[in-house]
């Protein structure tokens, strides 16, 4: 299957990555005997390596290519996608859905404090994830200031608290009209513009409001931030710290369960068709007598909306939060989690998230390759599945009476 | 009898070119009007003015829906001239691929629809009768234009002939008493072309006017009421198929078409 060029092609990437490689993994020098130091079987490591990558990838390549030919003559039918499959059956999905339900009702009582603690980090990105799935994934408004909103939300809750005593649950909706008001202000602006001129912008704006908050200490406290907030209460009972993080879990699995409720009724909607045709095809839907800024707008603000109340648990969560937890990197995982899960799929979003968010907590022995790692998944899906784990299917609609 | 749509001296320039050059065009209630002339003649940028993506430079676009008041469409977006109740079609299809073709055909009814984010998200009876709504006469419209059999499948995975009778079905669904084709016919083989002939006729009999931009002379010539030409932004002839099939000008702009063979 491998021809002669392709072991050229070969042989020429894995001296263009010696290359590149060269100065940092084979010289090193010794400043204290003035010599150097060259470790020419980092080389061969590297040599090697990439030369196997490239076969490897050219062979699966050359599969895909070959397949899709015989699929274009007919000879082969087009496989269906196994998550399609899953779904298709409720005879195999719904075990799946309870034991999947069960494991997480009974997550707090199998495992230990720590590991319920990553647990609900994770599935605050989850509702993250399908909040910004609503901008991106459905909309296809590329957002890269997510993290704002989110930060929105988390000061909205640390500073009503601190100066008001306000409880968890009267900011929680709070955070979230905060978040939808910060969404429609910054959205009216910036939403005529397109693709990567929105990114861009949208960038700056996360940029700008994390500067705010590290700047502006008399009102935010700084880069040192906000501490002791609120856990949030439950009808008023003292709770011991392993017990509120059990109660922090619980009120997250809702908080999932809810988004997962909005997000698919929304989706399923008149709203939701007009965001997903917004991004097939902004003329025609603007021919079809759809108003292109109001869509958008209600798109971005209710993505915003989401992120203000994971904001808001996010705060209450931590107990502590200062600006450093709203960077530019919290809004590429965010993207991340939408692009790997798959744009628009409710469960590609969430087990993107959980991927995403559990596998580096898991793989800590590997720490200093984490980042390494992350981009290497990344730049692998976007090969071989550009469409994520778990790829959208469009609603079918039967009707009584018939399609003939 | 007043026209539906009067367009007075039309003139878009790009630059310094100019597109349109004051043109006038007229169209009745239920009548088919042509507008044909060769490539870069500026056809569609006449449509593109007429449903608010360009701005014209110059000249008056009235519209007198019926039993309505006549109302200037210049200045107007674009989903506000189809809420008039002005749809149209691509010259290059501009689907939604990745949508169903029910689903195509559902977006078109997104503004006779009023449900909001309230209601998707609790689904109160009223937004469920609206759903079903949508639903039910997105099919009829299929059915009429005799897609129903492909309802679910994936818009981009259908025929290009059905293509484009999805893009008239999507227009349909708007509620149009007017609807504007760009080039319908292009691509399409002959029996598709007399399929499509029928399909327009019927649509007029339902009582809409239609203007037409089109290549095919033989199916301008059997279906239009009205024909108008343009030629480098100017018009060159307007009549009955009759008198264009003989206007010297008209031949001369299309040197060597078959004008004559219709
Ligand atoms: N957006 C635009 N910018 C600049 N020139 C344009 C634009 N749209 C159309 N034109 C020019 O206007 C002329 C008419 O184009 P068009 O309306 O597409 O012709 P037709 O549909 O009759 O073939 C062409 O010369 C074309 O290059
Ligand atoms: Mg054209």
């Amino acid at each position: 299957m491998l021809s002669f060029k392709d072991i050229r092609q070969g042989l020429l990437v894995a001296l263009w990555f010696i290359f590149l490689t060269f100065p940092l993994l084979v010289i090193k020098i010794n400043p204290i005997e003035n010599s150097v130091n060259w470790r020419w079987l980092n080389m061969v490591y590297v040599g090697s390596f990439s030369f196997l990558i490239y076969l490897i990838t050219r062979m699966v390549m050359a599969r895909k290519l070959e397949r899709q030919k015989k699929i274009k003559l007919g000879l082969v039918k087009e496989k269906v996608a196994w998550s399609i499959k899953l779904f298709s059956q409720p005879r195999l999905y719904l075990p799946l859905l309870a034991a999947v339900a069960v494991f997480f009702l009974l997550f707090p009582g199998l495992f230990s404090t720590y590991q319920v603690n990553i647990m609900i980090t994770a599935l605050m990105y989850v509702v993250l994830g399908l909040g910004l799935n609503i901008v991106v994934g459905v909309a296809g408004l590329l957002d890269l200031g997510y993290v704002a909103f989110y930060a929105v939300g988390a000061y909205t809750y640390a500073l009503l608290n601190m100066h008001f005593g306000l409880g968890f649950w009267t900011v929680l909706p709070i955070g979230g009209v905060l978040g939808a008001i910060f969404g429609i202000l910054l959205g009216i602006p910036v939403l005529r513009l397109r693709g990567d001129y929105l990114a861009i912008v949208t960038l700056g704006f996360g940029e700008i409001i994390r500067l705010i908050l590290e700047n502006w200490s008399s009102f935010s406290h700084g880069p040192s931030g906000i501490s002791n907030i609120s856990r949030p209460g439950f009808f008023g009972i003292e709770l011991s710290l392993e017990m509120s993080i059990v109660y922090m879990y619980y009120l997250t699995v809702l908080m999932v369960l809810f988004t997962i409720f909005v997000v698919n009724r929304l989706q399923d909607s008149r709203i939701g068709r007009a965001w997903f045709a917004l991004k097939e095809d902004e003329i025609a839907c603007q021919a079809m007598g759809i108003d292109k800024m109001k869509t958008k707008l209600t798109a971005f603000s209710l993505g915003a909306t989401w992120a203000g109340m994971a904001g808001v648990m996010f705060a209450a969560k931590t107990t502590f939060i200062n600006p450093a937890s709203f960077t530019f990197l919290e809004s590429a995982i965010i993207l991340c989690i939408v692009v790997l899960g798959g744009m628009g799929s409710i469960v590609g979003v969430i087990v993107g998230a959980l991927v995403l968010i559990l596998m580096p907590e898991y793989l800590r022995a590997f720490s200093d390759y984490r980042m390494l790692a992350f981009g290497a998944i990344l730049v692998v899906m976007m090969i071989f599945r550009p469409q994520g784990i778990i790829a959208t299917l469009r609603r079918t609609y039967t009707v009584k009476g018939d399609l003939e | 009898m007043q026209p539906i749509l009067n367009v007075q001296n039309l003139t878009m320039d790009f630059g310094g070119i100019r597109a349109l050059d004051h043109l006038s065009l007229q169209v009745h209630s239920g009548e088919i009007v042509a507008l044909i002339g060769p490539n870069g003649a500026g056809k569609t940028t006449f449509f593109n003015c007429i449903t608010g993506i360009y701005k014209p430079t110059k000249g008056d676009l009235l519209l007198t829906p019926p039993g309505k008041k006549t109302k200037k469409l210049n200045g107007l977006k674009p989903n506000k001239v189809t809420e008039q109740g002005l749809a149209r079609t691509f010259q290059n299809i501009r689907l939604f691929p990745n949508m169903t073709v029910l689903e195509n055909v559902m977006i078109g009814r997104h503004c006779r629809t009023r449900s909001k984010i309230f209601g998707a998200i609790f689904r109160p009876p009223g937004t469920r009768r609206e759903e079903e709504e949508i639903i039910q006469d997105s099919l009829d419209i299929l059915k009429k234009i005799g897609l129903a059999q492909l309802a679910n499948e994936y818009a981009k995975n259908l025929p290009y002939g059905a293509q484009r009778r999805l893009e008239i079905a999507r227009a349909l669904a708007t509620n149009p008493f007017m609807l504007l084709l760009d080039e319908p016919a292009a691509g399409m083989n002959p029996q598709e072309t007399l399929e499509l002939d029928e399909l327009i006729t019927t649509i007029r009999d339902d009582g809409l006017a239609i203007l037409l931009i089109e290549h095919d002379m033989k199916l301008v010539m059997n279906i239009s009421d009205s024909i108008f030409v343009v030629d480098y932004g100017k018009k060159i002839a307007e009549g009955s198929p009759e008198e264009i099939a003989k206007n010297p000008a008209v031949i001369k702009a299309y040197l060597g078409e078959e004008i004559e063979h219709a």
